[in-house]
């Protein structure tokens, strides 16, 4: 193995990207493992209390990115208390007290004060990427000392974050010789932000490619933005309210049709209800396009506009586009990769099985679905089912819990029993709708590539979790509440777990003695319960059924700042 | 005669309210004929003691759709809140140093504004008189764009 100096064999390595490829090459050999691990520059932590900061930073010292996850995926519906933990001040505390060079940070679900981003923007020189997805605990204060002293700062992306806004002038903090931005996403901000200061930031930076703006940004800054960055390629707009005979709406016409680098857009987080025709001419050139939190576009105006939008790759839409749009989506998209229906909580607005076959037809190279419906039958997964065996992800969420076939009144399992036989490639999956132990089954005997399955209100027995347990080999994250599995099912194979990233059970029948009995069979599992209201203090009985159960292997044990409402048994 | 049956005045801030009156400077204010008025309230109560039962109906479990809450609180249900958004409206109270103002789109309907007018100006009463119209003897008006003093509950809130 050692035929070559480390060297060679480090530029080899170089090409060697994927995580999960640099993880298999560190097997090898010793010699492999050390040059690997010196040479790593971007570290993946998919739970950030199953190893800590410094073992990380041990084997890793030529860190530059990083990428954390903290809360369990259920944390987004509210399952999860406020603060159950997820705090990344630790991890940007060791890392400043090491020698790494940090350059790019990307948390998800974690909570993040001010002080941390104070810290982070102060320790490290080279710091150009700060991504938070669906985090919280910070405000714009924070995003200001980012903003004033990291030099080098390319990419601010905030996602899905809602932030306490004290002012609108952390946008004024970036100095004047910063001119490195390449991205900068703000749009889920509620207040106000100062205009001049975005528009000076956006004239000084030639290399932007996305702006995203938040609901505060008004029709003619937006036009003045774009006049100033013709080369955006991803576009998020706040506000889209105008007067269609006013001079700024004729001047922002104009501006758009400039705009031919434009693939991707988002936004209209205030729209008046009237045509968006300035937007037309991007459409032909739109790869991306997300309109899912813009309810102010009626049916009619989205179908409108999806008739220009022939190179979509990707669409994120409202189900107030309907079955008929979703037709037109099918005529009209014949690249679509990824499909995102979302619920406007509009009841008549919604979609049902008619415009998921419609696309399943008409979208070849469709593999990524998420699917908010009235309704589904049998009949129509199986046909989507025969239509496409593409599929990496599919979750589909029938609005009315535990609903069946309405043609039928049969269970749904027989339906995603045909998604998951015809789709060899899927990774992901999420059920709804009435189903009983078989879909399990189906699941178990079918789904081997399946990663991550989401489970509610399903099943009628252990047997349904144990299938699912024992058949799929490559399952890495199971959630699953309201469903009756126990014990049994838990404790069966209690090996499988270290295999998982994690196990989320809640309003399940698994109860506290069988969690313990877990608990104590596999010392390198972290089983937390969570604990809301005060039962269990008051009964510590084995019998007790367990509200919220959370486990997941780690290699440093419990963990130490966790709060009173969580055991680690 | 018929102005004093239909004007209302309301008190300095801290009383009762037993004559109490609200006068407002564009066509915002609950407002509505006795009837109409207890009418809404006899449903907005009706709605509120259904949500209070103890065993939630299927409807309300926590976390039902799996939708991130952010994803709610922006749109989720607040397409008719986008469109009428800016609904910003002045009222003035006697007797207050300073007007407020209150977005209109904010509210469900005539029972939630008489709520959050109350709360707004600390006075209580109004909304307990106005649930019970038949046996008040004040009702609601506003004067509107033309200056003139109209009886709510003509214009449906939408």
């Amino acid at each position: 193995m050692n035929y070559f100096p480390d060297e060679v064999i480090e530029h080899v390595f170089d090409f060697v990207t994927s995580q999960k490829d640099r993880n298999a090459v560190s097997l090898v050999c010793k010699s492999w493992y050390k040059i690997e691990r010196l040479s790593r520059q971007s570290v993946f932590i998919g739970n950030c209390y199953a190893i800590s900061p410094e073992r990380v930073i041990g084997r890793f010292p030529g860190l530059k990115s990083l990428t954390l996850k903290g809360k369990p995926h259920f944390a987004d519906f509210n399952l999860l208390p406020y603060d159950w933990g997820g705090w990344v001040y630790p991890w940007v505390e060791a890392l400043a007290k090491s020698r790494v060079g940090l350059e790019e940070l990307r948390l998800k679900r974690m909570v993040v004060s001010d002080d941390c981003l104070e810290l982070l923007s102060r320790s490290f020189v080279n710091f150009k990427s700060l991504v938070l997805v669906s985090c919280e605990g910070f405000t714009t204060d924070g995003l200001a000392a980012i903003a004033a002293n990291c030099r080098y700062l390319r990419e601010l992306d905030l996602q899905e974050i809602e932030v306490d806004d004290n002012r609108g002038q952390w946008i004024s903090c970036f100095p004047d010789s910063c001119t490195s931005l390449v991205s900068l996403n703000f749009s889920c901000l509620k207040g106000e932000i100062n205009l001049t200061a975005l528009e000076r930031l956006v004239a000084r930076s030639p290399n932007l490619k996305s702006l995203r703006l938040n609901r505060a940004v008004p029709l003619d800054t937006l036009q003045k933005l774009l006049m100033r960055a013709p080369q955006l390629v991803d576009l998020g707009i706040g506000s889209f309210v105008y007067d269609p005979s006013s001079e700024a709406y004729i001047k922002l016409k104009a501006t758009l049709v400039k705009c031919k680098s434009i693939r991707s857009l988002s936004g209209f987080l205030e729209v008046v209800p009237c045509c968006l025709s300035a937007i037309h001419p991007v459409c032909q050139n739109l790869t991306s396009l997300n309109l899912s939190y813009a309810p102010g576009i009626h049916g009619n105006e989205l179908i409108k506009l999806i008739r220009f939008c022939r190179k979509l790759e990707r669409l994120w839409i409202l189900d107030s586009i309907g079955d008929r749009g979703l037709g037109v989506v099918a005529f009209t998209c014949k690249e679509l990769q990824e499909l995102r229906v979302f619920p406007s909580g509009v009841d008549n607005a919604a979609v049902t099985e008619e415009g998921l076959v419609a696309i399943s037809a008409g979208c070849p190279k469709l593999h990524s679905l998420l699917y908010f419906c009235q309704q589904m039958t049998n009949a129509a997964l199986i046909t989507v089912a025969k239509n496409n065996s593409n599929f990496t992800r599919f979750r589909l969420c029938i609005l009315d819990r535990e609903k069946p076939d309405p043609v039928t009144m049969q269970p749904l399992d027989e339906g995603f029993g045909a998604i998951v036989q015809s789709c060899k490639r899927l990774r992901r999956l999420s059920l709804s709708g009435l189903l009983t132990d078989q879909v399990f089954l189906y699941i178990g005997m079918y789904a081997e590539q399946l990663e991550m399955l989401s489970i509610a209100f399903a099943g009628n027995s252990d047997k349904g979790m144990l299938y699912v347990l024992n058949g799929c080999k490559k399952l890495r994250k199971l959630e699953i509440r309201d469903s009756p599995f126990g014990n049994t099912a838990l404790l069966t194979d209690v090996g499988k777990y270290e295999t998982m990233r994690s196990l989320w059970m809640s309003s399940c029948e698994v109860t506290l003695g069988g969690c313990q009995t877990l608990a104590k069979k596999m010392p390198r599992l972290n089983v937390e319960i969570i604990n809301e209201d005060d039962q269990m203090e008051f009964s510590l009985d084995d019998r007790q059924k367990v509200g919220k159960m959370y486990l997941y292997r780690t290699l440093v044990g419990p963990r130490k700042d966790a709060p009173d409402f969580v055991w680690t048994l | 005669m018929e102005l004093e049956i239909t004007e209302l005045r309301l008190g300095l801030p801290g009383r009762d309210g037993c004559d109490s009156g609200l006068n407002s400077s564009s066509n915002n204010n609950k407002n509505e004929k006795k009837r109409a008025f207890s009418d809404i309230c006899d449903e907005a109560n009706y709605e509120t003691n259904g949500e209070r039962k103890i065993n939630p109906t299927k409807s309300q479990v926590v976390g039902w759709p799996p939708v991130c809450s952010y994803r709610r609180k922006n749109s989720f249900n607040e397409k008719d809140r986008v469109e009428s958004s800016k609904m910003y409206v002045k009222v003035s109270m006697d007797g207050a140093p300073f007007l407020r103002k209150i977005d209109l789109g904010m509210h469900q309907g005539y029972p939630d504004l008489a709520m959050a007018l109350e709360k707004l100006f600390g006075c209580f009463g109004l909304s307990e008189a106005l649930k019970d119209a038949d046996s008040s003897e004040f009702v609601p008006i506003y004067e509107d764009k033309d200056g003139d003093w109209m009886l709510a509950g003509d214009v449906p809130w939408e």
